[in-house]
């Protein structure tokens, strides 16, 4: 990221040198430093409400009771997991704690399935195919709600900033199908082929 | 496809009200303090807020250098032919790219976009969309990866940015279905 920000500032320079447009350069920086903290402001509000109601979820039981709905479906997904071992809670709390957007919730759940799947691990400095399609699942986002960007939409003045919520979720289901599939494909693509240790 | 818009859009309209009520209703009926819950989850959210901050500062003060000195619009100009016949509007790509690689720097970056486009452009939706729809790839790789001491993530990245890039693709094409002029 940090050679991203750097890039951007550089080629910034360049094109102003080219055009003449240092006055655009340096005004767009102030504004843009300026417009940064008025959005946190109008951030803040929405993403307290939001987390302020996910909490009160979170403490009537609804992660545990969305954990258990997904066992079985992560047991199939999971087949070299043996049926009762605690790398499966550990994953069902971390993708429903992520499907509610209780992303601080979410990350020591993670961890802790981390943990368990390494105890399944021949070889504990190489990823395993469980491993790797638990992140991906992770990665692509399942979250139901993404609050983060409905603030922005209500702070940029949108006439309806709910409206993305639809397709939002049509998206990431998209997403986590084809990281799915790409995982389960990989992963036969390397049984193939024999395993060395790194 | 008309069916399918009415679906999308009843979600889209009924998901928070139905949230706001049946939030706390639950929880009123688990016995939970519902008061003394929300607060605390409120205290975390402006916590959030208030530790993207400095991330938002640099990244729009950077967008914002960029856009000014014209390398935005020399940007498009390059890109845009390459990738408008997908129909992905060019100011969208810096979100798109970044999305991958910092929570907050795409956060910044979407935040700019609604700006300069306006918060319902066709570029403005798909980032938005995009954003929801995909996480902040590498950062949790690297974190729950590091965590555990795993050095070869084997095919991984390959299978997570698959996943991403399927976000962005549908993120494009529901946009372009619903809102499409």
């Amino acid at each position: 990221m940090a050679l991203v920000w750097f890039l951007l500032l550089a080629s910034a320079f360049a094109s102003a040198v080219v055009d003449g447009k240092m006055d655009g350069l340096t005004q767009g920086a102030l504004r843009g430093a300026e417009d940064a903290i008025g959005l946190v402001i109008g951030l803040a509000g929405i993403l307290a409400l939001w987390m302020g109601l996910m909490r009160i979820a979170d403490e009537a039981g609804l992660t545990r009771k969305l954990a258990a709905a997904l066992r079985p479906a992560l047991r199939r997904l999971f087949p070299e997991v043996p049926r009762d071992h605690a790398a499966l809670d550990a994953m069902a709390l971390n993708v429903s704690a992520n499907v509610l957007g209780l992303g601080n919730a979410a990350t020591p759940f993670g961890l802790r399935a981390m943990e368990a799947l390494q105890t399944l691990n021949p070889h504990p400095r190489v990823a395993t195919d469980a491993m790797i399609l638990f992140l991906v699942i992770n990665t692509s986002s399942v979250q139901l709600v993404p609050a983060t960007v409905i603030a922005l939409r209500a702070a940029n003045g949108a006439p309806a900033p709910t409206e993305v919520l639809g397709p939002t979720l049509l998206a990431t289901t998209v997403s986590t199908v084809v990281g799915i599939l790409a995982a389960k494909w990989l992963a036969r693509l390397g049984r193939n082929r024999p395993r060395e240790e790194a | 496809m008309e069916r399918l818009a009415d679906v999308v859009g009843v979600v889209s309209t009924w998901a928070i009200p139905v949230l706001l009520v049946a939030i706390p209703a639950y929880g009123f009926a688990r016995k939970v303090d519902v008061y003394g819950a929300f607060v605390e989850g409120a205290k975390e959210g402006l916590q959030v807020a208030l530790r993207i901050a400095p991330y938002l500062v640099a990244i729009l003060a950077a967008i914002g250098a960029f856009r000014g000195a014209g390398a935005m619009d020399r940007f498009a100009a390059w890109v845009g032919p390459l990738v408008a016949p997908l129909g992905v509007p060019p100011e969208v790509l810096p979100v798109a790219l970044v999305r991958p690689l910092s929570g907050s720097g795409s956060t910044g970056l979407l935040a700019d976009l609604m700006q300069s486009a306006g918060p319902d452009s066709l570029a403005a939706r798909i980032g938005a969309v995009m954003t929801g729809s995909t996480e902040t790839t590498f950062y949790v790789l690297a974190v729950y990866f590091g965590a555990v001491g795993i050095r070869r993530y084997r095919y991984a990245v390959p299978a997570a940015l698959a996943a991403d890039l399927a976000g962005f693709l549908a993120a494009v094409a529901v946009v372009h279905l619903l809102w499409s002029p």
